[in-house]
């Protein structure tokens, strides 16, 4: 099982005595950060509002990175390679879902062809088909079931084209075939849909939630919540302020619901079904899996739908709460889903969306110290580095559900 | 003992016999190269200028990603360890050379300072920071599994890279002296290798014979229609050429030590190897860092000479590239590498281009329509050159596909690449069966069961293609 | 936690010095003690044997002493130093080498290549392998070495297969390999991990020819082994373990009446 065998034994106590220091000094530095930001919040050196933005933003990032991250885990646990090209699966998921989008909102309204490309050499934009959540609610749902069948199906298709032939070969060289099949969908999204970023969706619709008169309060922008305008009112009082906090938009809330009825319902899926109890069985030791009669192939096919359409899914979303994507964006995402998900622990569902809002959050409450904001993923990196040099097996110990 | 002294006696010969069939097989490839590419620059209409910038360019790239693919082959071919970070150690020595070299004044508002220290100082300073790159990795991570150590390196790459294009790296100053990576739109690389070539051929070094000579040699070139800035390129790429022979001497020369022998029974089975008594993680350090020194130096003779670097080149496909030189080669044969270097430049690399040159050249090719479904529509009218201008505008994705494609089916047809596995006997020794002991019906290399990474299958498979 | 129940140790009053000397060690993995306060002496040269069911602990014990896999207590002292956590390789320089249960010889690199490698005074360093004057002496050292080798290998009747890729050889010729090649160390200790496995009768012979040869010279064996026939006939001191403890210590006679030593291996015979 350990490829190439360089596993050094986890017990060594001189190995166990460095893990438990670094893991010390590492949650001393964490502390030491928490305390320096809740007074930088008392100081108000860092407003509150900043704050909270940057929590939710960090939790919306976490919660997406956790969804992709879901098929990652289960197929480096259960196939038992780092699949590269999961990044631009998504990438390409995303934009033949996208097309599918455009093709039912538009069809006989606008050219096929351009719809097909999303608007690639001519000149149709986003604006014509004006497609957010609350305009389009339908065409919006349409693309998150048809993107994420859509992956499972090109992930499918990519297992029984590349990765079924190398079933028996060592993992390192399954992961090299796996840049492989990233370049090859990354650049044949190039070739279709040209490098240029596209705009897929207008401008979602807003809320601002804050105080108005110590009233919590949830209004359609920042100045009707101000002027008291107020959509929902929680019927309690904290002093007498009146300020707006944060402000959400329908895809962000849409992107956290979603996210969290999949968990629910993966969590449900492998808890209580047969599949699960193969995949688990499969991911400890998939020999005596089939030994002990599990059908391994079938679980290998489910667990390509399920990890697909999770991150076409989460590919989608993001895309729908951006406004816009690029040939890159799925492999820019990739390490931070690899971070997610050894920090979570590979295998483990809980510990990809763990793993996932702490460097969701890692990205963004890092712009506190970090002097530009070019630096934040380098620090999530460094996050991701420093987990498996302290503590490899992650957060949760892996296992496909717990 | 007589009998060992037989062996290294019978030995030697053979040594001797294998390297020459190494040697004649590169330069055997080379020519045929040439002779390609000759053969399409006259269809092309290329005057002497031109055939010989194409030759020199296509050797000059040989040479540096042959050079890139040693440092790999050491790592993996020889150590097993899975570097995907080639990328950031090479920006490493490129941007650590060209910080040094950048003059303390520079005479542009828009160019950072650096320490202004001289060329050959800022190239040695580069493959240092290269090595030193690797020492940080290799302290910590060697002891982690393969995979991970992959992902490592691979996040360490992009550190590296988003780094160098932040503002906050792209000019600071420290203890007074202000440098800097240049950000975003990169740094001018005053420490360009290839000056000192260009200065032999200008000024001679101000030595009377030097400039005698260098004179000698542009008149000779130029009485055959050569000119100088040709010339001086042709000099750099066998200057180059030059110092891939002597890495490439120094990786076969680590490979075949005592030292090598202790990596190559680490790629096997590192726990066997420490229980024979040798400190692996010492030794993975060390071939880590020499690989990566050895990085750092091919990246500075590459980007150096272009006289500019910018982050961009250094992402995740710059490091594909130098492992699919690797794998199309061979992991642990260096003449492999070199060839593997060879087919990736001229096939792979340049070849697509040269094609649609030639294609461009004979046929009349419209201009390429916006959209793919445009081109397609046209071959319901019968034409098909709209795609065909379509497929050679978009040429540059098509190559990474086509790169794509190459890796999966090495990976599924030849695993063991052209070259298959590193054959020559690890030790300064040949302890490697004599001449006039082979073929008497021995057990020969272990048939398919001893590629740890490929199925006996796999292997059975390759063989019967 | 439990107490040893270790058959009379105090016959060692009088012994040398032990070699090797291992007290309470123990490990557990995950709930389940695979060696528990394990305690014993090894003297210098000589053969001992040590037994046990399948599940024992042996190889977990071996494990624990060469630091492959660290102990959870107890310590390891081998020639009068206290080797407990040592990294692997360096107690395996001080002069224990240990063999693998299933043969671990390097399959990719020639009999000769596996022979050379595990000579420890040799110079591995990259920066003398690669300089034109240094580089000789390597070789002037590398041809020392070669020269021990096929001593060794002719030794063990392996010569003619020298140039083979070790990956070729038959499961008995791998273990001769193996001790071969831990030879080239030039331990003072060996501890074979069943070393007579999957080896033909034949070749058992020679094997335990050579290995008594050898403790006539000097070194000491502590060997593993299934066959308790085998070990029985062979080793003049035998340790029996059983679930992780040590049940039995002594002379193969005192150990075969040893009660508790017959009832371990009924017990195991009915339920394995």
């Amino acid at each position: 099982m350990p490829p190439n065998g360089s596993y050094l034994p986890q017990g060594n106590p001189q190995y166990v005595v460095r893990n438990y220091y670094l893991e010390l000094i590492f949650l001393g530095i964490l502390l030491l950060l928490l305390v320096d930001l809740l007074n930088s919040v008392r100081t108000g050196a860092l407003p509150l509002t900043r704050l909270l933005t940057f929590v939710w933003d960090g939790i919306i990032i976490g919660l997406a990175l956790g969804l992709a991250g879901v098929g990652l885990s289960m197929t480096y646990s259960i196939l038992g390679f780092a699949n590269v090209s999961h990044g631009d699966a998504m990438t390409a998921g995303a934009f033949l879902g996208w097309s599918s989008v455009f093709l039912l909102v538009g069809y006989g309204d606008e050219a096929f062809g351009q719809l097909l490309l999303l608007g690639v050499g001519g000149d149709l934009f986003a604006s014509d088909l004006g497609i957010s959540l609350f305009k389009r609610p339908w065409a919006v749902l349409f693309g998150i079931v048809a993107t994420g069948a859509l992956t499972a199906g090109l992930s499918l298709l990519i297992d029984r084209l590349v990765f079924k032939p190398l079933r028996d070969v060592g993992s390192l060289m399954v992961l090299v075939a796996s840049v492989g099949v990233a370049f090859i969908l990354r650049y044949l999204v190039v070739f279709f849909y040209k490098p240029t970023q596209r705009s897929v969706a207008v401008a979602p619709e807003r809320a601002a939630i804050g105080l108005f008169d110590g009233v919590p309060v949830i209004a359609a922008s920042r100045e009707e919540l101000v002027a008291g305008e107020s959509i929902l009112e929680f019927p309690v009082g904290v002093g007498r302020k009146t300020q707006s906090y944060l402000q959400v938009t329908s895809h962000e809330v849409l992107l956290i619901v979603t996210t969290i009825l999949l968990m629910v319902g993966l969590h449900l899926l492998l808890q209580r079904t047969k599949l699960g109890k193969s995949m688990r069985a499969m991911a400890d030791n998939e020999e005596l899996a089939r030994a002990r009669g599990i059908p391994t192939e079938r679980v290998i096919n489910w667990t390509w739908i399920i990890g697909g359409s999770c991150t076409g899914i989460a590919g989608f979303l993001v895309v729908l709460e951006r406004g816009t994507m690029s040939f890159q964006f799925g492999w820019l995402l990739l390490l931070l889903i690899f971070a997610a998900v050894i920090l979570g622990g590979i295998g483990s569902i809980y510990g990809a969306i763990v793993g996932g809002i702490v460097i969701g959050l890692t990205t963004t409450l890092s712009l506190v110290w970090l002097p530009e904001a070019t630096l934040a993923r380098p620090v999530a990196f460094v996050i991701m580095i420093l987990v498996l040099l302290v503590r490899p097996q992650g957060l949760f110990r892996g296992r496909v559900v717990g | 003992m007589s009998r060992a002294g037989n062996v290294v006696e019978s030995v030697r010969a053979r040594l001797a016999d294998s390297d020459y069939s190494d040697r004649s097989l590169i330069v055997g490839t080379m020519l045929a190269i040439y002779v390609l590419y000759l053969l399409v620059g006259f269809s092309l209409g290329f005057d002497v200028n031109g055939q010989v910038n194409a030759l020199q360019r296509i050797t000059f790239l040989t040479a540096v990603f042959a050079m890139a693919g040693l440092a790999l082959n050491l790592h993996w071919g020889y150590t097993g360890l899975f570097n995907v970070g080639i990328a950031g150690f090479m920006a490493v020595g490129v941007y650590a050379m060209g910080m040094a070299t950048a003059p303390q004044n520079p005479e542009t508002t828009t160019a950072v300072p650096g320490l202004g220290l001289p060329i050959p100082v800022g190239i040695l300073i580069g493959i240092l920071a290269a090595a030193l790159a690797g020492l940080i990795v290799a302290l910590p991570a060697l002891r982690l599994r393969a995979d991970y150590l992959a992902i490592v390196t691979l996040g360490l790459s992009e550190i590296v890279r988003l780094s160098f294009s932040s503002n906050t790296l792209g000019e600071f100053t420290i203890a007074g002296t202000t440098m800097g990576t240049g950000g975003n739109s990169g740094i001018n690389l005053v420490g360009d290798p290839s000056k000192i070539v260009r200065q032999f051929y200008e000024t001679g070094f101000g030595i009377g014979p030097l400039s005698d000579l260098s004179g000698a040699i542009l008149d000779s070139f130029a009485s055959v229609g050569i000119e100088q800035i040709v010339v001086i390129n042709l000099s750099y790429t066998v200057v180059v050429v030059g110092i891939l022979g002597f890495v490439y001497v120094l990786v076969q020369r680590l490979g075949n030590s005592p030292f090598g022998r202790s990596l190559k029974a680490i790629k096997e089975d590192e726990e066997t190897t420490q229980s024979l008594g040798k400190n692996t993680q010492l030794l993975k350090a060390k071939s880590f860092v020499i690989g990566c020194g050895l990085l750092g130096l091919a990246a500075i003779l590459w980007q150096g000479s272009r006289g500019l670097t910018t982050p961009d080149t250094y992402m995740i496909e710059l490091t594909v590239f130098i492992w699919v030189v690797v794998i199309i080669g061979g992991a642990g044969s260096n003449t492999g590498t070199v060839l593997g270097a060879a087919l990736f430049v001229s096939i792979l690399d340049e070849g697509p281009r040269f094609f649609r040159d030639i294609v461009n050249a004979t046929f009349d090719i419209p201009r390429a329509p916006t959209s793919i479904v445009e081109a397609v529509g046209s071959i319901g009218e019968g034409d098909l050159m709209p795609l065909l201008a379509y497929v050679f505008g978009e040429l540059a994705a098509l190559q990474f596909v086509l790169l794509g494609v190459v890796l999966i089916l090495i990976i599924k047809r030849r695993p063991e690449g052209l070259m298959g596995h590193r054959k020559e006997p690890a030790s300064t020794l040949d302890i490697s069966r004599p001449a006039t002991e082979r073929g008497d019906g021995a057990p020969g290399p272990p048939a398919g069961s001893s590629d740890p990474e490929a199925g006996t299958g796999e292997k059975e498979d390759a063989t019967d293609e | 936690m439990s107490e040893t129940e270790t058959a009379p140790t105090e016959q060692e009053e009088t012994a040398p010095e032990p070699i090797l000397s291992v007290t309470d060690l123990r490990k557990e993995f995950s709930g389940i003690t695979a060696v528990d306060s394990v305690t014993f002496d090894i003297e210098p040269s000589g053969m001992t044997g040590l037994i046990g069911p399948n599940g024992a602990g042996k190889s977990t014990t071996f494990n624990c002493i060469t630091n492959l896999v660290s102990p959870d207590g107890g310590t390891v002292v081998f020639d009068g130093e206290d080797v407990t956590g040592m990294p692997t390789y360096r107690i395996a320089r001080k002069g224990l080498i240990r063999t693998f249960q299933i043969a671990r010889e390097l399959r990719e690199m020639t009999v000769l290549e596996n022979m050379m490698l595990t000579a420890n005074e040799q110079n591995e360093s990259p920066f003398h392998a690669v300089s034109p004057g240094l580089r000789d002496n390597v070789r002037r050292q590398e041809e020392r070495l070669l020269e021990t080798a096929w001593e060794l290998l002719e030794f063990f009747d392996i010569d003619h297969l020298a140039y083979s890729y070790a990956g070729t050889l038959s499961g008995g010729q791998r273990k001769l390999l193996e001790l071969a090649r831990a030879l080239m160390a030039d331990p003072e200790m060996l501890m074979l991990d069943e070393p007579f496995a999957g080896v033909n009768p034949t070749l058992e012979e020679r094997l335990l020819d050579r290995l008594h040869a050898l403790t006539q010279e000097g070194y000491t064996f502590l060997v593993v082994e299934h066959d308790i026939k085998l070990i029985m006939s062979n080793c003049e001191r035998v340790l029996v373990m059983h679930q992780g403890e040590l049940l039995a210590d002594g002379p193969p006679e005192f150990v075969r009446e040893d009660e508790r030593v017959i009832e371990a291996y009924l017990g195991g015979e009915v339920s394995g």
